[in-house]
């Protein structure tokens, strides 16, 4: 009895993070959303979000994301596809190099990318140098999603990976043996084994992007106003921490509904989820 | 940067003379400073310590808006605060300025009585704020693909033949100030109409921007990513000292004048202590040091006059008095006026 409770004893650090650093704030995101300035009772910051403003920036934020997931999950299938078909030993060196980039600090490399796509950067220098004219690469809506697209690929990848080399080779081999060409062996194997990956890999993707400011902020010139800036503007310009808690309310709810809808689709997998 | 070498021998000097009292540290007092990133020299801080023996903790921040909510938070008591004119406004407007005794800072003479009349719209009496530096914004340009005269107006930054060229402020008055000079009302309207004249000027305007900067301005503008920018005086003159073919102009229709003041808050636990640093940083020579450091415009006269003719001259620092005439001074804005602002500059983001 004592060990088990000196066990859960060292559960104890986390606990008080989690009640600090998690519940805490989000009591407090709660309480400041659904009252106003003089602390009484209101709806009034959450419906907000129906403002021709506000759901301007929550669609652009939808649709950015939903590009960049759909951009990542088409990059990162055939890729995890190659991936699984290598020599064991080569594999972990290009996933180690796939993970790689995720040991900087993602917001330098973001600005590294800002001075590659700017008007006279690396970029348009070759282009110029080629005789080609200079595009506008930055401070557009597509640099964002570029943007995204490079901080989260790794993020579709590895579950999608991760799913994959679970597959028994035998299984393969079975259904071979038992007839089935190519063809059949992906869409009646590989792919409703590696469901739980893909899904996993959506709402690893597609959260972040959905909630994301910074990526939008330095690649977007400040001229893509996503839900996340919005926020933002709220807390540290306008100082209205009751609109801004609002909307992210509003926000935390699609990010619940995304996960929700996700988590009813790989329902039925086997949990090779890895988050 | 000579001159750096032999002021930071200065305080080797009073070091060594201070050693010989000795027995001088029962009881060390505490100054805590709150200002603006890289807006003091360091060596005239130790130069303070050294001086009075008064310990100062130094704290910088980046924007008043930060500065307020770090003051406001309440968890640091701060001995003397320096930000911008309509923060220091709101501030007073909540009683958390204290009154400052000139007679304890006879180097307040120093301060050129121009700046301290300009602060009349935030310190109308002259009681609570010492201007340290100031300055205007206007617009930085490469001078190879803009010509001189086309930057006499704010007109230039709706010329569609810079589309994709021009970089504005990031921060909502600085943006709104260029439509509502470009269209000849004050920079301090709350009134709709005109602000939403001016918003769909910047909204018509939006296609040929670049991108909305704050800090970036002046790297951008050295990397030659963009040929106009609307830029505060300070960030142009760093942006030329990168390169060569940069200039700075204050359009005809007017600009902003902002001025940078100290002022000692309710939560000073010695306001001699605070009044002491004032006196210091007004003396020529600590004066010029912080000239030399951030080479802003200083309001410091002794200063000015023992420049060189060069520096002087140089209109991007120090403004002429034709534009300082031109020029308006920020006021703080009603709580309605702030939502009114915050909401065009959201329509204008998310357009």
């Amino acid at each position: 009895m004592t060990t088990k409770w000196k066990r859960q004893l060292l559960a104890g650090p986390y606990i008080i993070w989690m009640i600090g650093f998690i519940l805490l704030p989000i009591l407090m995101i709660l309480f400041y959303g659904m009252t106003d300035s003089s602390g009484s009772f209101t709806l009034h910051h959450m419906i907000a979000i129906a403002e021709p403003i506000h759901r301007k920036a929550l669609l652009l934020s939808l649709k950015l994301a939903l590009i960049c997931t759909g951009i990542c999950l088409l990059l990162s299938y055939p890729l995890a596809m190659i991936l699984n078909g290598m020599h064991l030993k080569r594999q972990s060196f290009v996933v180690f190099i796939f993970v790689l980039p995720m040991w900087m600090n993602f917001m330098l490399r973001i600005l590294a990318w800002q001075l590659l796509l700017s008007n006279n950067g690396i970029f348009n220098t070759l282009l110029d140098s080629l005789g080609l004219p200079k595009l506008q690469l930055l401070n557009t809506p597509s640099a964002v999603v570029f943007g995204m697209v490079y901080d989260f690929l790794p993020f579709m990848i590895l579950p999608i990976y991760n799913a994959m080399s679970r597959i028994g080779r035998d299984i393969i081999d079975a259904a071979r043996d038992l007839g089935a060409n190519s063809l059949q062996v992906f869409v009646k194997i590989i792919l409703p084994l590696t469901v739980t990956g893909v899904l996993s890999g959506i709402v690893m993707v597609f959260v972040p992007a959905l909630t994301s400011f910074v990526i939008s902020d330095l690649l977007g010139g400040g001229k893509v106003l996503l839900i996340g800036n919005v926020i933002e503007q709220e807390f540290m310009q306008s100082m209205d921490w009751n609109m801004g808690s609002g909307l992210s309310i509003v926000l935390m709810g699609f990010v619940i509904a995304s996960m929700a809808f996700m988590n009813v689709r790989g329902a039925d997998g086997e949990g090779t989820a890895v988050w | 940067m000579k001159r750096k070498f032999l002021f930071a021998a200065v305080p080797l000097l009073l070091a060594a003379s201070l050693a010989g009292c000795g027995g001088n540290d029962e009881s060390t007092e505490v100054l805590t400073v709150l200002n603006y990133g890289k807006y003091f020299d360091p060596e005239a801080l130790k130069l303070f310590e050294e001086e009075t023996g008064i310990k100062v903790e130094y704290e910088e921040y980046e924007s008043p808006e930060e500065m307020y909510t770090k003051y406001k938070a309440g968890s640091i008591n701060y001995d003397l605060l320096c930000t911008s004119e309509y923060m220091v406004q709101k501030l007073i407007d909540e009683g958390e300025v204290l009154e400052m005794n000139f007679d304890n800072i006879p180097g307040y003479k120093n301060i050129d009585p121009a700046i301290i009349d300009a602060a009349v719209s935030y310190d109308p009496e002259h009681k609570y704020t010492l201007p340290f530096f100031y300055g205007t914004v206007g617009i930085l340009y490469n001078t190879d693909e803009v010509n001189d005269a086309e930057t006499e107006s704010w007109d230039v930054l709706w010329d569609s033949k810079y589309e994709g060229k021009i970089i504005m402020e990031n921060s909502v008055r600085d943006c709104f100030l260029v439509p509502l000079k470009r269209l000849g009302y004050s920079l301090n309207t709350t009134d709709e109409g005109e602000l939403n004249e001016a918003l769909q000027m910047l909204l018509e305007q939006k296609p040929l921007i670049y991108a909305y900067f704050v800090d970036e301005t002046g790297d951008e503008m050295a990397a030659a990513n963009a040929s106009l920018a609307v830029a505060y005086s300070g960030e142009a003159a760093y942006a030329q000292s990168l390169a060569d073919n940069l200039a700075y102009t204050v359009p005809g229709e007017g600009s902003n004048l902002w001025i940078d003041s100290w002022f000692i808050p309710k939560t000073c636990k010695s306001q001699e202590n605070a009044e002491k640093f004032l006196d210091f940083l007004c003396r020529e020579d600590i004066a010029r040091m912080n000239f030399d450091y951030v080479y802003y415009a200083t309001p410091n006269t002794a200063v000015y006059e023992n420049l060189d003719e060069e520096t002087k001259s140089d209109t991007t620092i120090f403004p002429t008095q034709k534009t300082l005439d031109n020029c308006e001074v920020f006021v703080s804005l009603d709580e309605a006026g702030t939502d009114l602002y915050n909401r065009l500059w959201k329509e204008l983001k998310s357009n």
